[in-house]
């Protein structure tokens, strides 16, 4: 009952859907157009074969050129998973759609990438941060964050 | 005459002995019934994601014990198996077991904290408590033959665990398998059909099936609303599928639901413990790991069921000795997305059964 969605048939699926270029993916990797982001993630959720209701979790990494926003789901009534990322070039704003409104799950965790590496969800209920205080200098996890201390 | 009424709001902690550590809730109440609250995270924060990038993968273990520290031995375990993933070790026989057995063992101790604090909040101050950390000392001492500490124990390394059980470790935990579950009906006795008990968490504080799954809530707090969803069965990862159990699940998503759901899952852990003492083969406790561990670039997500849920390790390497990104999907946290429709519309009394019933630690939630 419990299998790993194939990527690239994944990502046919949505290219179908959605018009080529919205996602770009190989056997191990999936990458969808950050501007479709909320389009894509409810038709995965409601309308698509897999069923994924649940958004297992949610993180960003720097790549130092590029951010990228990992989202990891699983289909508790289908057993599927998948994970897909959204990469993200601006590195003066990033900004993305919130998935709050798709996967309440989203709420927290969009809130600590906000804080640690300043990406802004827009359409997130909240977008504060997490865990620092306001007025904190920077954001912590970005590779070029240098710390006051060192 | 008309009494001029006004929302009023109040601070629960930072420092208050139902928020299980240092965590603020911000009410505002219309009287005495909650209409909004607002958590405030972060008073335990110590940068643990960015302090793991600057530290190699091994020194990283000790690291895991002070997530959830009620449940160190499952955030080992669930670390360990995001590295091996990266590096394709494998693990022996006889580790697997000897993983299994700890987590088992720690998911029954972290349960009786959790019920045994939960029970604090509502009111019933101390006794139950001390009646499940009789138990949970027997638990401490059994991990303290095995790796010498009490708490915090960072007893698994990459391939497998640092020391093979002592001799005394299996007489022992066999005498603990037998006495369990007249503990275990001892606490039922006592608190399943108290009428307190009964009264402040029947139908207080439900999560419905389809928020739950929504809010991504994991664990009993999944699980107490209905959702037969635990990983140990689900996707089965190091030796689950060799036992038999049960998922226990809640019928309402109350705050009773949880604490049953608990409960039972002591008496599921019990089951699977007497069935891998039974299985628990000879042979090596650790299998062939490089001294030096340094993983090829690559990614994974990692997820053990916790005892709070969810316990996913996602690490990216990138052929250094130190992770280039490493990040918690810590259950704690996440199960809190949904307590602003827990507790609107209930009392503040009503606040501390709720968020107990949540089983939160703060070492988790804040990281």
């Amino acid at each position: 009952m419990n299998f790993r969605i194939n990527p690239a048939t994944a990502g046919e699926a949505i290219n179908r859907e959605f018009g080529t270029g919205t996602a770009a993916a190989d056997d191990v990797r999936l990458l969808v157009d950050g501007k479709r982001l909320l389009e894509v993630c409810r038709w995965l959720k409601d309308e698509s074969p897999y069923r994924l209701d649940y958004l297992n979790s949610l993180t960003a990494v720097d790549n130092k050129t590029h951010f990228s926003v990992v989202y990891h789901l699983s289909s508790l009534a289908m057993g599927g998973q998948l994970s897909f990322k959204v990469d993200l070039d601006d590195r003066q704003s990033p900004s993305l759609p919130s998935v709050t409104p798709v996967w309440r799950g989203a709420d927290l965790q969009e809130r600590e990438v906000f804080d640690m590496f300043g990406i802004s969800f827009t359409g997130h209920p909240c977008l504060k941060r997490l865990f620092l205080w306001e007025g904190f200098p920077g954001y912590p996890l970005r590779k070029d964050w240098v710390s006051r201390d060192s | 005459m008309t009494l001029k009424t006004d929302h009023y709001v109040i601070n629960i902690g930072p420092q208050h002995p139902s928020t299980h550590g240092v965590f603020r809730l911000r009410l505002t109440l219309d009287g005495e019934v909650i209409i909004d609250v607002e958590p405030i995270f972060g008073y335990l924060h110590r940068g643990m994601e960015k302090l793991a990038e600057s530290r190699n993968y091994t020194k990283n273990i000790p690291l895991t014990d002070r997530l959830d520290y009620l449940s160190s031995m499952i955030n080992n375990q669930a670390y360990c198996m995001a590295v091996e993933d990266l590096m394709k070790i494998e693990v022996p026989e006889r580790a697997q077991y000897i993983r299994v057995i700890m987590a088992e063992l720690q998911r029954i101790s972290a349960h009786l904290a959790g019920v045994g604090f939960f029970l604090n909040d509502i009111g019933a101050f101390m006794t139950p408590m001390l009646y499940m950390f009789r138990e949970r000392e027997k638990i401490v001492e059994l991990f303290d033959m095995v790796c010498g500490q009490r708490l915090n124990y960072n007893y698994m390394r990459f391939g497998g665990v640092a020391m093979d059980l002592p001799e005394e470790f299996l007489p022992a935990l066999k005498k603990l398998l037998n006495e369990m579950p007249g503990f275990i009906n001892e606490y039922d006795q006592l608190i399943t059909t108290n009428e307190i008990v009964l009264a402040r968490c029947k139908g207080v504080g439900v999560l419905p099936r389809e928020l739950a799954i929504n809010a991504a809530t994991a664990g009993p707090v999944l699980r107490g609303s209905g959702i037969e969803w635990d990983l140990r069965k689900k996707r089965p990862y190091s030796v689950y599928d060799r036992f038999q159990f049960d998922i226990p699940t809640g019928e309402n998503g109350d705050t009773y639901d949880r604490y049953m759901v608990r409960l039972e899952e002591m008496r599921q852990s019990v089951r699977i413990l007497k069935q891998a003492v039974e299985q628990l083969p000879d042979g090596e406790y650790i299998g062939k790991a490089p001294k030096l561990i340094r993983p090829p670039a690559g990614e994974t997500y990692t997820a053990v069921e916790g005892a709070k849920g969810e316990l996913g390790f996602y690490v990216v390497a990138d052929g250094s000795e130190n992770a280039y990104r490493w990040h918690v999907r810590a259950p704690s946290l996440i199960n809190l997305t949904a307590l602003r429709e827990m507790v609107i519309g209930w009392k503040v009394a009503d606040l501390m059964a709720i968020f107990g019933s949540i089983d939160i630690v703060m070492g988790e939630v804040d990281r």
